[in-house]
């Protein structure tokens, strides 16, 4: 014979347990999905491995110091004329 | 604006695979992973040709369109990058890729086959410029540095170029029509000259 005690502790871990999903976070992927990211030209902040020649935040800046690199380490015929 | 680029240049790639070191050591990239590669057509045959390839970047990128999550997102300089705290590992943009660039670590989160991971363009990702998080995450941010990824930079014969598409596009151009077509492009007028009337 189950004792009305046993039953009541049985009756509140079942009760626990059917509520216990009710406290799970979601999992679906958020509206906003991906960080945002901040263009190439705001730069890396302090760092010694900063290119020389450009300033921060500049876009015009930093696209005019990436087309001289581009022309000086890339093209070769700007260097050794035919 | 810039719309970063990648071409390589078939005539003068000599498989030395220094691009691919570059990639490696830049980033740390673990191993098994291979963000950029050497392929050779027709290995070992007189007129084989290499190319070294990496994620290219496209205008219209395939990675983007089925991916389930949306993990991918395209920056102001046209460089496609991911969120690897989205991304789910499912493999689905390597079946779209035509030029195998995802590439998935063998251990990691999702057990075998891990998030995914992939050429940067060396720009980093969706975290602080030149944090620690993102360089773990995505490697080294060479463009917000100021400069061009390091793979074309290393590139010893200059195969491989890399920026603002306009740019690259005019250095590729210029070279073809300098350097002609047939034994020209070998440098056999410079090493042996020309007979007279005969461009070199």
């Amino acid at each position: 014979m189950i004792s009305a005690r046993t039953l009541l502790t049985a009756s509140i871990l079942l009760a626990a347990f059917a509520v216990s999903a009710c406290g799970e976070t979601p999992q679906t992927a958020s509206a906003a999905g991906v960080k945002v990211d901040r263009p190439a030209y705001q730069g890396v902040g302090d760092s010694p491995f900063v290119s020389p020649g450009w300033k921060v935040g500049d876009r015009a800046s930093w696209e005019a110091g990436l087309k001289a690199r581009a022309q000086y380490s890339q093209n070769d015929y700007t260097r050794m004329k035919p | 604006m810039a719309r970063m680029k990648f071409i390589c240049d078939a005539e003068r790639c000599i498989e030395c695979n220094g691009c691919v070191t570059a990639c490696k050591n830049e980033h740390e990239v673990p191993w098994g992973v291979n963000r950029r590669r050497v392929v050779t057509l027709n290995d070992g045959v007189p007129g084989e040709k290499s190319i070294s390839v990496a994620c290219m970047h496209c205008s219209d990128a395939p990675c983007m369109a089925v991916c389930p999550v949306n993990c991918f997102y395209r920056t102001e300089e046209g460089v496609v990058l991911h969120d690897k705290d989205v991304c789910i590992g499912c493999g689905y943009c390597s079946y779209a890729c035509p030029f195998g660039a995802p590439q998935f670590p063998s251990a990691g989160t999702f057990g075998v086959r891990g998030k995914m991971d992939k050429c940067t363009f060396c720009a980093g990702g969706p975290e602080a410029h030149g944090s620690q998080a993102e360089f773990e995450k995505y490697g080294r941010n060479r463009l917000a540095e100021g400069k061009l990824p390091a793979c074309a930079e290393m590139c010893s014969t200059k195969a491989l170029l890399a920026g603002d598409g306009d740019v690259v596009a005019d250095i590729l151009r210029n070279r073809v029509v300098q350097r002609g077509k047939g034994a020209e492009v070998w440098g056999w007028g410079t090493a042996y000259g020309t007979a007279k009337g005969e461009k070199s």
